[in-house]
């Protein structure tokens, strides 16, 4: 049982990277990066790459991948999202749904439907004694990553002039701007960080999840889902969100497996009705 | 060259039915002026590798193969190969195969992957009364209740799959099961007849579980099976592709083996295991209808379907090109593309090719009977050259690997 929802936790943190991202892109910018599933699958793939055709290790492409994947990023806010961002916000939903079927046709078109072999990095293939039960190191691993970054993330916007400043402007634009600071400056950054956050994610799937052009695409729905139930655009509330959906599907796959398909979205569902915001949003933040 | 041929051919077609003394009247005895065969399929989804385009250039291979040996002879002297995609949707199916055999003539209709899209097409089939081989999908109601006069099923079944690696494992000595499947209709039909073969063999199913579909963390299910009660040697898993691989890496993340539960597949892919890498699968038993390192035979046409598209041919490609010879062939003696005299030269017939061996069509439900492997995972450290995985064990006499008698549900 514990043991359980400790691997609730370790599925948990991969949702968690993934609305993290998602919150930040849409608190900054307003936009639902649909394309977001796209650049976790581009992760994964980056470090298959790294690793075929440059002999680049799990370690490399951990920094490496995140690190292009949110230059790319950056440069596609620069190029097509900032353009879309005064219209209707269709119009980015449509670009970076469209993005993200191009990106997968692209992959598909030259590595296939089938999945790419990517080898657990050596360090980390034993098992941990946790004291309660013992437990594959990699995935003890992941969750730990997952969570210092989590935190780091909300150190940062917290604690830091950076973050206020990101705050401030996720929640009143016009205001900061009234008070003499650049927004715009910061949306590309945010955009391409958030990117990267995906990416990183994708990285730390690969050595212990099918690397498809599919795996993205596969796993955003549950993630949009997560989002929702912690609150558009609230950083704490999708990482909360994250591990919390992490671990009821863990306990549902055990306690109820015929309704483990639609659980995540029964409790989105209730969550809406319950709180239309989401758990930790705050009806405001729909401009 | 074709054209010269065709005159010639049409002759020789003439004389050779003017002999046979089959059909009315005299003039052509293949309709619009060719045969057509096609192939509808998955050429952008999950079986896109496994089938896809490459299963087109399987069957262009029979094509060749078949004006090879006949030349001048061929009573089929006009063959085109056409294509196309079904996006394993049923409707697009049904729609797809209409537009085949009505606007582009098809004589038949070979491969359609998934269930539900190729019974959707074996309907079609019947109202047209036109030719269909399934060879992707593995329900075994194409030879049950929704077989009919035009409908074939050739390579594998569920039966096959779940007969072969349930039986076999359980009688040696894997009595107790742990089965997951994906909660849709090809997991739910693969659950039901692997719990059947593995009461049949003496064993029991512990507890089976559906896991949700498409699902890339199964640690839940991994988790519980070593603490089931009696606890399970053998964790069954009914899942393909993508999921497939999930579920491998995590059994493997969690040393379930080292926990002394071992895994058996219902369904596994050459390209599944090159995916995975051997070691992740060396020693996992399996059930196939063909391997491309089986024998010479094999091998041979292996090593010309490699030169042509660079890659290893799956099984599934074998055994499109086998319907499609087998069709010609058939198409040679009747002498004729005329679906009733096709179907005819088909039922009963008894043959050896590249792909089957020691196969009869039953006349009674169309079901393809042939030997079936059990087959192995290599460890890396016994793979000699590239996409050498597979070692069969033992091989599944034909009467034993497929349903022994039709189902009575089968009228045709």
């Amino acid at each position: 049982m514990l043991q359980q929802a400790f691997n609730g936790l370790v599925g948990g943190s991969f949702y968690a990277l993934l609305a993290l991202g998602l919150a930040v892109i849409f608190g900054m910018l307003g936009v639902v990066n649909l394309a977001h599933g796209a650049f976790y699958m581009l992760g994964a793939f980056g470090a298959f790459i790294a690793l075929d055709a440059f002999g680049l290790n799990f370690w490399v492409s951990l920094a490496l991948v995140p690190l292009l994947l949110g230059v790319a990023g950056a440069v596609l806010e620069r190029l097509f999202v900032r353009r879309l961002a005064p219209l209707d916000p269709l119009y980015n939903f449509l670009f970076t749904f469209g993005l993200a079927l191009i990106l997968q046709d692209l992959v598909r078109r030259e590595y296939g439907v089938n999945s790419q072999p990517y080898p657990r990095p050596r360090e980390l293939a034993g098992t941990v004694d946790l004291g309660l039960f013992t437990y594959p190191a990699y995935q003890v691993f992941v969750l730990a990553v997952s969570a210092v970054m989590c935190a780091v993330v909300w150190v940062v916007l917290t604690r830091t002039r950076v973050g206020v400043i990101v705050r401030a402007a996720t929640e009143r634009p016009e205001l900061t701007r009234a008070l003499g600071i650049d927004v715009g400056r910061w949306v590309t950054p945010v955009f391409g960080f958030g990117v990267a956050l995906a990416a990183f994610a994708g990285v730390l799937a690969a050595p212990m999840r099918a690397v498809n052009p599919l795996m993205g695409a596969d796993l955003i729905i549950t993630v949009f889902a997560v989002v929702v139930i912690g609150g558009l655009g609230s950083v704490f509330g999708s990482v909360a969100a994250g591990f919390a959906i992490g671990l009821v599907s863990a306990l549902g796959n055990l306690y109820v497996p015929a309704l483990s398909q639609i659980l995540v979205f029964i409790l989105m569902a209730a969550v809406l009705l319950w709180r239309p915001a989401g758990l930790f949003g705050r009806e405001e933040a729909f401009r | 060259m074709r054209i010269t041929g065709w005159s010639g051919g049409l002759a020789v077609a003439g004389l050779l039915l003017a002999g046979c003394g089959g059909g009315p009247g005299g003039g052509g005895k293949i309709s619009d002026g060719g045969v057509v065969l096609a192939v509808l399929n998955d050429q952008s989804g999950i079986y896109a590798d496994t089938s896809g385009r490459l299963t087109i250039e399987a069957v262009r291979m029979a094509v060749e193969d078949y004006r090879a040996r006949y030349g001048d002879k061929a009573v089929a002297q006009k063959i085109d190969v056409v294509a196309a995609d079904h996006q394993n949707k049923p409707e697009i199916a049904n729609s797809k195969a209409q537009e085949l055999y009505d606007r582009e003539h098809a004589d038949v209709i070979l491969d359609v992957p998934t269930s539900s899209a190729a019974l959707a097409v074996a309907t079609v089939a019947r109202n047209k009364k036109k030719v269909f081989i399934d060879v992707g999908a593995a329900s075994t109601e194409l030879e049950g209740k929704s077989c009919n006069k035009y409908t074939f099923h050739y390579g594998y079944n569920s039966y096959m799959l779940a007969h072969g690696t349930g039986s076999e494992v359980t009688k040696d000595g894997g009595t107790s099961w742990y089965i997951v499947y994906p909660d849709y209709a090809f997991g739910q039909d693969m659950e039901r007849t692997f719990s059947a073969a593995i009461k049949a063999a003496g064993g029991a199913v512990v507890e089976s579980d559906p896991t949700p579909f498409p699902n890339d963390n199964f640690s839940t299910f991994l988790l519980k099976a070593p603490g089931l009660d009696p606890k399970p040697q053998v964790l069954g898993t009914m899942h393909a592709g993508g999921d497939l691989v999930n579920l491998v890496k995590q059994y493997n993340e969690y040393k379930l083996r080292d926990k002394g539960v071992q895994l058996a597949l219902g369904l596994l892919a050459l390209s599944d295991i090159h995916s995975l890498g051997p070691d992740a699968l060396a020693g996992t038993r399996y059930t196939t209808m063909w391997t491309w390192s089986m024998d010479d035979q094999t091998r041979a046409w292996a090593d010309k379907f490699q030169a042509r598209n660079g890659k290893r041919p799956t099984s599934n490609m074998a055994a499109n090109y086998s319907a499609a010879l087998q069709y010609l062939e058939a198409v040679q003696r009747a002498g004729t593309d005329n679906s009733d005299k096709v179907v005819e030269q088909l039922e009963g017939h008894t043959f050896e090719d590249m792909f089957v061996r020691n196969g009869t069509i039953r006349a009674q439900d169309h079901l393809l009977l042939h030997d079936a492997y059990l087959s192995q995972v290599k460890p890396s450290s016994e793979v000699k050259e590239p996409w050498d995985y597979e070692k069969v064990i033992r091989t599944i006499p034909a009467a034993e690997a497929f349903q022994p008698q039709p189902d009575p549900a089968c009228k045709l």
